[in-house]
């Protein structure tokens, strides 16, 4: 393992044309990484860690991911044990499917996207609890069953057999849905914290110095860093 | 269990916060993202923008606006006023909202709330309903600021926007805005009974107890207010204490930025 990277981590910011990227520009930036955005599989040669965002359905963001040339490079990105992080839509396209659309998508966290079960209403918007399941670095500082700011209708649903490797955090409307999932340096959050005030600000920064340090944490992680030379096979 | 947000309401026109007594009458409050940034500070858990002039020529201001705001106030921020068309909601996201809300537009154009929301999921549809009061019986949806009636009904309307795809809806008397005689509550109920998407409350707060009455009795999710908060008059933790002391689920009061 090489140490830690001395300077400011880049992260590649995916714009398919999903959503706010401005406030996440701005959040990452906050706490101290350096904004690359991304819109074709070049721009992640020189980056330490990418984060899918995303707002929307699961179709049409995996069609655009498509023609932009963008998914080979990030299931060869995760495969190669380097640092991702999906934020609402990106969580949902880690896993199989989505019952939103009847959509593929990226297959890296066995399960598929389902429609919240027992909602009071839909789509789920405001700021709910989240309460941990497990520990993780990337919750350091924040209380537990802090609240973060939601804006969805459906939730990625672990495999019932790898669940336990998965979930970090549950959260309730109505039924209890999984709002956090961390595998290898996999990491992945159905809320937003970059809207999510100085909770969501702490564990972006926290993401931000785990990815310094060399990964999300999982031990034997690839190091970010030996690889960062390395083109991305596309 | 999801808290009730407390939302402040910016109505911007040519790029400066202005508030005036049922849509008329304004006077300047301030720079759009300045009270945003405090207001967030304060512990509002969401911001709405209202463009309120909404003139074409307008609409670079109020993207630069949107911009300058989404980059200092880390909550959720919606934008409307005359957003018209799929390619305006993909700009105003595009700088920096997390959703929009959809008015005159909609009335005159339905579909265009499933367009939308097909493009950009329903959770980023807000629909602003103008309600003023008709008769005994119910309440017309008003637009262009209050000027224009529809003819349609608030109730009958808010059921088809969210049929449509809607995910959110905006309630605002038009009757109660500005005149700090607190929200009609039973427009609310009337409203939040027939649907399933999230109702913010809009259009009259006057005092703590206000916010407790339109969640508790207009079964209202969220409560919005401006010139209130605008002229401190009452404070978002004041608001929120009101909250909590009637049960109601709040976030926790975020310590100031300054």
């Amino acid at each position: 393992m090489t140490g830690p990277i001395p300077r400011r981590p880049r992260v590649a910011v995916v714009d398919y044309g999903a959503g706010n990227l401005v406030s996440m520009d701005q959040a990452l930036d906050r706490v101290g990484a350096e904004v690359v955005f991304v819109r074709d599989a070049e721009a992640f040669r020189d980056v330490d860690a990418i984060v899918v965002p995303g707002v929307g359905a699961a179709g049409p963001a995996m069609e655009r991911l498509r023609r932009r040339g963008l998914v080979d490079p990030i299931l060869a990105w995760i495969a190669a044990g380097r640092p991702l992080l999906g934020i609402c839509l990106g969580l949902q396209l880690l896993f199989e499917a989505s019952d939103e659309d009847g959509a593929e998508t990226l297959g890296v966290i066995p399960g598929r996207t389902r429609r919240l079960v027992d909602a009071p209403t839909l789509p789920h918007i405001g700021w709910n609890q989240v309460d941990r399941v497990r520990a993780h670095p990337v919750f350091d500082g924040i209380a537990p069953g802090a609240d973060f700011y939601f804006v969805h209708s459906f939730a990625g649903v672990p495999d019932p057999t790898t669940a336990a490797d998965v979930v970090l955090t549950r959260t309730t409307h109505g039924g209890t849905f999984v709002s956090a999932i961390a595998r290898d340096n996999v990491l992945g959050v159905q809320f937003h914290p970059e809207r999510s005030g100085a909770d969501g600000l702490r564990l972006l920064a926290n993401a931000v110095e785990l990815v310094r340090s060399g990964g999300f944490g999982a031990p034997g992680a690839p190091d970010a860093r030996a690889r960062a030379s390395e083109p991305v096979a596309v | 269990m999801l808290c009730r947000r407390v939302i402040a309401c910016l109505d911007v026109a040519d790029g400066r916060v202005v508030k005036g007594t049922k849509f008329v009458d304004l006077v300047d409050e301030g720079d759009p993202p300045e009270l945003a940034e405090r207001y967030a500070a304060e512990g509002a858990d969401e911001l709405v923008f209202l463009d309120i002039t909404a003139a074409p020529e307008g609409r670079g201001t109020l993207l630069d606006i949107v911009e300058r705001t989404a980059r200092r106030a880390f909550i959720p921020l919606t934008v409307g006023g005359g957003v018209r068309s799929v390619r305006d909601m993909r700009e105003v996201l595009r700088a920096g909202a997390d959703k929009v809300a959809l008015n005159t537009a909609a009335v005159a154009d339905p579909l265009l709330v499933s367009r939308c929301a097909a493009r950009f999921g329903s959770q980023a549809v807000v629909v602003a309903i103008d309600a003023r009061r008709a008769n005994a019986a119910g309440w017309e949806v008003v637009v262009r600021g209050g000027r224009k009636s529809t003819g349609l009904d608030s109730v009958a309307w808010a059921e088809r926007v969210v049929e449509l795809g809607a995910g959110e809806l905006l309630v605002t008397s038009i009757d109660r805005d500005g005149t700090r005689s607190g929200y009609d509550t039973e427009l609310l109920r009337a409203v939040s009974s027939r649907v399933d998407v999230p109702v913010v409350a809009s259009g009259g707060a006057a005092s703590p107890a206000d916010f407790v009455a339109a969640i508790r009795d207009g079964g209202a999710d969220a409560v919005l207010a401006a010139s209130i908060f605008h002229r401190r008059l009452v404070s978002i933790a004041e608001v929120k204490a009101a909250m909590a002391d009637a049960g109601l689920p709040v976030r926790g009061i975020v310590r100031s930025a300054a």
